[in-house]
């Protein structure tokens, strides 16, 4: 049996590596996810057969608690992922991400009290003499990133779903994290030296507030990083506990999302023009918004209305689009595919043009997108689409903000310089369409909107995207 | 079981096997795949039910009890959650679109 068991570890390994692998083409993604279900399926039943389960005096009490626990947790997380708007996605995959990381701290805590346990009944000097010092330290290694992840990706959930908008806990934050993390490090160290009940309890809560306290601070752009950070970072406690539990599939599986979650961030980060210890050591928007209140001789922002501006889509050869959060906060999408289908019809050449970051993740947007039904060979990538924007006779921005923002390439004072931006300012008419006059997300000033060849059509993103489908089908 | 040099080769293949996987993927896909290697690491589901079958006191099985219910939402949730978003992936030509 023990055999079957490692041999369908193995196996569910191959399927997570395979399906992970078609899910980087859009032609076999799907086909990718259910690969790796498969595979977690298989990996999930044979594990009633081990004989760490089935061996237990109390294995009776211990399965029933076992099913009991999935089809609670299972059904909670079924429900809510059936029901999640995709607008919210990037806030449920923290809340998954943070249950991952919080299982794997979790396993920490049961082998050390189990050690604890043994080392108070007499049975071992030690932690690590009962369960050995490699396994000891990857077990506490493990516990702390688990937490860390779990608490973070907590609040992370919780900024981004709004309920949470603090940005600021105490004075001297870093500095408290600091202390914080040493005092981590000591209590970790006494923990695998002395290992008392309390110093164990001790350990899990600081690592906890930690966790809290890294996230509160980051702005809500940098969410999307963070994000991926803790998601690597359960992958990597998820690899430990493995080692703690002498489970290959968990060690693969676990130790393959470390290292591709840590190359996402690094990508994700670089889209932004931030580094990852940026990320943690700065809260963006909230030290620059003094100095770009100041900045206030840029000119007057032009209003437009919606009639005309569906007129001079419908008569342009070429349309681009930039879609951000805002269009899908309004739910514009659906409305925004529909305008594209008429002006398509009226022989307008209509592309999409997705910033890397735009929406709250890398590829958010894409998603979004594809959702309202828009096929995937429109949208264009910042790289394939900058260099058409000079040919191009308007380019409606709908939602978004920062990713259009030509201070980033020609303000070396602004917080986004040097961040890759749609260059949208070079065709020969923009339309931005925003629900106010307010700064986006960042909370930086857009020279964009008070240009030359830029015209304002405030009000909501759908409303405004129903007003310019009457304006292109009166014209038929 | 698996112990020292053997566990430090798997860790090692595994992580240049991440790597691997992730250097040629297209940003639009960056999404539905942060979401499902969040799925992968779900696995820990399989370590927690071991915690579980492994507790003798009251309280590891509170706690053990508390890692398989986290560690079934994340598998659960990243599956769903994943596998909705990857549905939508369509090209004009499936969809029969006008000219």
């Amino acid at each position: 049996m023990e055999l079957i068991i490692q041999i369908s570890y193995l196996l569910a390994a191959i399927m997570f590596i395979l399906g992970l692998k078609q899910m980087s083409s859009p032609v076999t993604a799907r086909r990718g996810i259910h690969w790796a279900g498969a595979g977690m399926v298989v990996a999930t039943l044979v594990t009633f057969a081990a004989e760490e389960i089935t061996g237990n005096e109390q294995a009776s009490t211990n399965v029933i608690l076992i099913i009991i626990a999935i089809a609670l947790g299972g059904g909670y997380a079924w429900y809510t992922g059936k029901r999640v708007a995709m607008t919210d996605m990037p806030q449920m995959i923290a809340m998954y991400n943070g249950m991952g990381g919080g299982a794997a701290a979790a396993i920490a805590a049961v082998e050390l009290l189990k050690a604890q346990a043994a080392v108070s009944g007499g049975y071992a000097s030690s932690v690590p003499d009962y369960l050995g010092a490699d396994v000891t330290i990857l077990a506490i290694l493990g516990a702390i990133i688990g937490t860390i992840a779990f608490s973070g990706s907590i609040i992370a959930w919780a900024k981004l779903d709004g309920r949470l908008n603090s940005n600021r806990l105490l004075p001297q934050q870093q500095l408290i994290n600091l202390i914080l993390a040493i005092v981590l490090v000591a209590v970790a160290v006494s923990v695998y030296t002395n290992g008392s009940l309390n110093l164990i309890i001790a350990f899990f809560a600081i690592a906890l507030v930690l966790g809290i306290f890294i996230t509160v601070p980051v702005g809500g752009a940098d969410m999307p990083v963070i994000i991926s950070l803790f998601n690597a970072l359960t992958g990597l406690a998820v690899g430990f506990e493995g080692y703690v539990l002498g489970n290959a599939a968990m060690i693969i599986a676990g130790t393959v999302v470390g290292s591709a979650g840590t190359l996402l961030t690094h990508l994700m980060a670089k889209a932004m023009n931030r580094s990852v210890s940026n990320v943690f050591f700065s809260g963006f928007g909230t030290g620059h918004s003094a100095q770009a209140s100041g900045d206030e001789d840029g000119g007057t922002q032009k209003e437009v209305q919606a009639q005309d501006a569906g007129i001079m889509m419908a008569y342009a050869s070429q349309v681009i689009i930039v879609p951000g959060y805002g269009m899908a906060v309004a739910q514009a999408q659906h409305k925004i595919w529909e305008l594209t289908q008429l002006l398509t019809d009226k022989g307008v050449k209509v592309k999409f043009a997705i910033h890397p970051v735009a929406g709250r993740m890398p590829g958010h947007m894409n998603v979004l997108l594809a959702e309202a039904g828009v096929p995937y060979d429109l949208i264009y990538d910042m790289e394939d689409i900058n260099a058409d924007f000079a040919n191009t006779t308007v380019t409606l921005v709908i939602g978004a903000n920062d990713v259009v923002n030509p201070a980033a390439k020609k303000d070396p004072n602004s917080p986004l310089f040097g961040m890759p931006t749609l260059h949208a300012e070079l065709s020969e008419n923009v339309i931005v369409v925003k629900r106010g006059r307010g700064t986006g997300f960042s909370g930086v000033e857009n020279p964009l909107f008070v240009a030359e060849n830029t015209r304002m059509l405030f009000g909501d993103g759908q409303k405004v995207a129903n007003e310019l489908i009457v304006a292109v089908k009166e014209l038929s | 079981m698996i112990e020292g040099l053997a566990a430090i080769y798997i860790f090692l293949l595994a992580g240049f096997t991440g790597f691997e996987i992730i250097s040629r993927v297209p940003v639009i896909l960056h999404t539905p795949l942060m979401s499902g290697s969040n799925f992968v690491h779900g696995i820990v589901l399989v370590g927690a039910m071991i915690a579980l079958g492994i507790a003798e006191t009251t309280s590891q099985q509170v706690i053990g009890f508390i890692a398989v219910l986290l560690a079934a939402g994340n598998a659960v949730g990243g599956y769903v959650v994943t596998e909705r978003m990857l549905e939508m992936f369509k090209s004009t030509n499936k969809q029969g679109d006008k000219k």
